[in-house]
């Protein structure tokens, strides 16, 4: 077990190397972004060199990009174009989404979970029917159409809550942004979890635990569903970092200041230090979240064993 | 509700716990007379001469106060701090300070606080964005030459007489130049800017009606009436509360619950249902802003002979009218000439200077394009970026106008750029080979900032490479003149070489649109679409 996370966290090195490249070079390749400083007038030439200079712009594309890993690997991510050091950004930004995240994940997994359970065990009836119909239409609906709709009803006609989050984005009103980014992946765990659960309830270990005797509610919780939930486990792990990357809309929508606008931010203003940091930080949680996720494989089922 | 103050306060005492800093959080009752209002990230940080765009230019029109101040209403240069500004040969300028004017912190404003400031702004290596405002100033080459390091730390153009008077000499005439003195880079900065920097753009210390109270990057500015403030603006609110917001939509949204007080930005989404949802208190009013379709004039093919034909019969061609009704609700006025109304008489407007070229008609649009030898290559491009301001759907629109005119469905194709930096770059390199959007907001209500920087031969917004000799000696002796009437009638002049030869397309001047909440009156809007925040009244 040890020397299989030891190995997974080694393979992650060259992953974050190449996915750091990639990005910088993408973000690179859409051109200077000094010329974008100085608005509709044009850049004065010497003090737009001098910028290009202090921000390393002025050197060829490997040497910036070494310049780059230098100071990552010395934990400085670079500063953006108001001054401020991206780690301060990300200090700011990360804590809103993980807290975004987790209230979204939570719903998931709570919501998601028991409909998925209960539709399951009633295949084919009424109840399966409704939820299947419900999701449906969740997942047709794009998610700036859920987040301004239900922005609109609860936030100004019934005005049950704010429809903007504060800077400090407390939990209590990141429920309604929860739900809304949580929407889409919740109809697919719903429907991962109903069709496994639908599947693994004919398996010879489930009749078996029923022949035994075993109560209703043991049978489904320590035999189907522990079984059933190694699809669904591996959908929300790596759904976390999906979530973490694409809140974009969401945190736009109610004004969340998390990765999201920083990310946002950072692409609009074209600074490279911005979205090469946010989105390493981001290829780290998703390579962890994955890491997790296939550790938790061998909880749930103990033939699932890594040497 | 009260949930969600306890859910706050926990969060706040925690954050309190980790960081020193509970600002933010401390006095709720706070709310009482501030004004609550939209704002965008400022892009840069928030220094005088590094600021160049509304957001921050916002604050800076809070808590400094210069020279000259644009009036609000008309946008007249009024004196400030200045009590007078002489010249004799509308080169060489002696400035006298009004007394009595000190920084929110307590010292005194000074000709050196200005000198100071002016220097700091135009040297090179403070890498300001703004340093070509000082060109004008003699010694500016030394200090902020095209390339290599500077020559000299001050400008030789600057010398403090005395406490309260200080004499500035260009390196041209410039009969206007005192006129520019409102923009909010021409500052004076206290001593604490120099001694130290970091803390000083942490929380930025000046001499306006405002102090800042607390400034949150990315989320938050909250400001403060200064009550020692000496001016006659004082504010007429306790403060005001700036608050970032990713999305005009949510702005809006958050009025329309009666969380924020003042958005100025309508988002466009929204224009259709405006008046409804507001109706007096939504503001639309011109502001100091063009868009203009600039023609790549270092290309061949668009200056051989009969070409300004073309160009003429393009403009021809773009039915203003109907875009400006349809796409923009009437936020946005068909231009007829190259500057804005928001100039005012004195400041140099004049509508209809560029006569029947702005004036739609589709069969004489034909004939001209024709007459010029046709389109280059049988077909233009129109580039903008179209990350913001529903750039794309205009260039829609004003490409169908131009190909129903000349019934041709091919004739104009659109060429979306994806972010603004792409754009700004293929601008800048002049890789473009088509006309392109050019959007202008005056830096201060004159028609010189209008024409000079966008039209004089190599002048340092000129994209098109524009050149005209007739047009430079307008342009100089408009300069020359004494009276600004005079000044005002050259550049009329100027302008209508621009008619004649049409180097750019002129399409609408562009309105500030503005809304809010019933918890505030007396709002307006500047000509540079800023909100008038010190007048404003809560409750």
């Amino acid at each position: 077990m040890g020397r299989y996370v030891v190995r997974r966290l080694l393979q992650m090195v060259p992953v974050f190397i190449g996915s750091t490249f990639l990005i910088f070079f993408m973000v690179y390749a859409l051109g200077d972004p000094v010329a974008a400083l100085f608005g509709d007038k044009a850049p004065d030439p010497a003090t737009a060199a001098r910028i290009r200079q202090e921000l390393y712009l002025d050197e060829p594309l490997w040497k910036q990009y070494a310049h780059y890993m230098g100071q990552i690997l010395s934990g400085d991510f670079g500063t953006a174009f108001n001054g401020q050091p991206v780690t301060e950004l990300m200090a700011d930004a990360f804590p809103v989404t993980l807290r975004l995240t987790l209230v979204a994940i939570l719903f998931e997994i709570v919501i998601g979970i028991t409909l998925g359970v209960l539709s399951g065990l009633r295949r084919g009836r009424s109840a399966d029917t409704t939820v299947l119909l419900l999701t449906l239409i969740v997942v047709s609906i794009p998610t700036f159409v859920s987040g301004y709709v239900l922005q609109y009803l609860f936030g100004v006609k019934w005005g049950i809550v704010s429809p903007s989050v504060s800077p400090e984005a407390p939990f209590d009103e990141l429920l309604l942004p929860g739900i809304v980014l949580a929407l889409t992946s919740l109809a697919y765990v719903t429907r991962l979890s109903r069709t496994s659960i639908a599947e693994n309830s004919r398996a010879d270990y489930v009749r078996t635990a029923v022949a035994k005797g075993l109560p209703r509610r043991r049978v489904v919780t320590r035999h189907l569903l522990r079984n059933s939930l190694i699809p669904v486990v591996t959908f929300i792990g790596t759904d976390i970092g999906a979530l973490m990357g694409g809140a974009i809309v969401t945190e736009r929508i109610f004004n969340i200041h998390g990765v999201g606008f920083q990310l946002y931010q950072g692409i609009l203003r074209q600074n490279s230090p911005t979205v090469v940091g946010f989105v390493t930080i981001l290829v780290i949680v998703f390579l962890l979240a994955n890491l997790f996720v296939d550790l938790l494989y061998a909880v749930l089922d103990p033939r699932i064993r890594y040497a | 509700m009260r949930g969600a103050t306890r859910a706050r306060w926990a969060v706040c005492a925690l954050s309190a716990a980790l960081v020193a800093a509970a600002a933010g959080c401390g006095g709720s009752g706070s709310g009482a007379g501030v004004v609550r209002s939209s704002w965008g990230d400022p892009q840069n940080q928030l220094e005088p001469a590094n600021t160049n765009e509304v957001q921050g230019g916002k604050v800076l029109a809070m808590i400094f106060r210069g020279l000259k101040r644009y009036d609000p209403r008309s946008g007249a240069a009024e004196n400030m701090l200045a009590e007078q500004i002489e010249t004799a040969d509308q080169q060489n300028f002696t400035i006298t300070l009004k007394d009595g004017w000190t920084f929110s912190n307590g010292e005194k404003v000074t000709s050196k606080s200005f000198v100071d400031a002016w220097n700091y702004a135009a040297l090179v290596d403070n890498k300001q964005k703004n340093a070509s405002f000082f060109e004008y100033v003699d010694g500016y080459d030394k200090v902020h030459p095209s390339s290599g390091s500077a020559t000299a730390r001050t400008l030789s153009g600057l010398v403090v007489k005395d406490d309260r008077t200080f004499t500035v000499k260009l390196s041209t005439k410039f009969s206007t130049w005192p006129d520019t003195l409102g923009y909010a880079a021409y500052a004076p900065l206290p001593r604490a800017f120099f001694d130290d920097h970091a803390a000083w753009l942490k929380k930025p210390v000046g001499n306006g009606p405002y102090t800042v109270d607390s400034y949150a990057k990315g989320s938050a500015m909250k400001l403060t009436k200064w009550e020692g403030y000496p001016g006659d603006d004082k504010a007429r609110n306790s403060g005001v509360e700036l608050r970032v917001y990713t999305d005009n939509n949510t702005a809006y949204t958050d009025l329309q619950a009666g969380n924020l007080d003042l958005v100025d930005d309508i988002p466009s989404a929204q224009l259709k249902n405006v008046k409804n949802d507001l109706g007096d208190r939504y503001i639309n009013q011109p502001a100091g802003i063009i868009q203009t379709l600039v023609f790549p004039m270092y290309d061949a093919n668009w200056t051989k002979s009969g070409m300004e034909k073309v160009r003429r019969g393009l403009s021809m061609a773009i039915n203003r009218e109907q875009i400006t009704d349809q796409i923009y609700h009437k936020t946005r006025t068909p231009a007829t000439d190259w500057t804005s109304p928001a100039l005012g008489g004195q400041g140099g407007y004049k509508a209809g200077l560029c006569g029947d070229a702005c004036t739609f008609d589709a069969a004489a649009a034909k004939q001209l394009i024709q007459d010029g030898g046709g389109l280059p290559g049988g077909r233009i491009t129109l580039t903008s970026n179209v990350d913001t301001g529903s750039h794309r759907v205009w260039l829609d629109a004003v490409c169908n106008s131009i190909n129903n005119a000349l019934g041709n469905d091919n004739a104009c194709v659109v060429n979306p750029v994806g972010t603004f930096a792409d754009f700004r770059n293929q601008i800048s390199e002049h890789r473009l080979s088509n006309p392109f959007r050019s959007g202008w907001q005056m830096d201060y209500p004159l028609i010189q900032n209008f024409l000079q920087p966008l039209y004089y031969t190599d002048a340092s917004s000129n994209y098109g490479k524009f050149s005209d000799p007739e047009f430079d000696r307008l342009v100089d002796e408009a300069n020359a003149e004494r009276s600004q009437d005079a000044a005002n009638t050259k550049f009329h002049d100027a302008e209508r070489i621009l008619a004649r030869v049409m180097p750019a397309i002129p399409l609408w001047y562009q309105n500030g649109s503005a809304g809010y909440s019933e918890r505030i009156s007396d709002v307006t809007l500047n000509p540079f679409s800023v909100p008038v925040y010190e007048q404003i009244k809560v409750g």
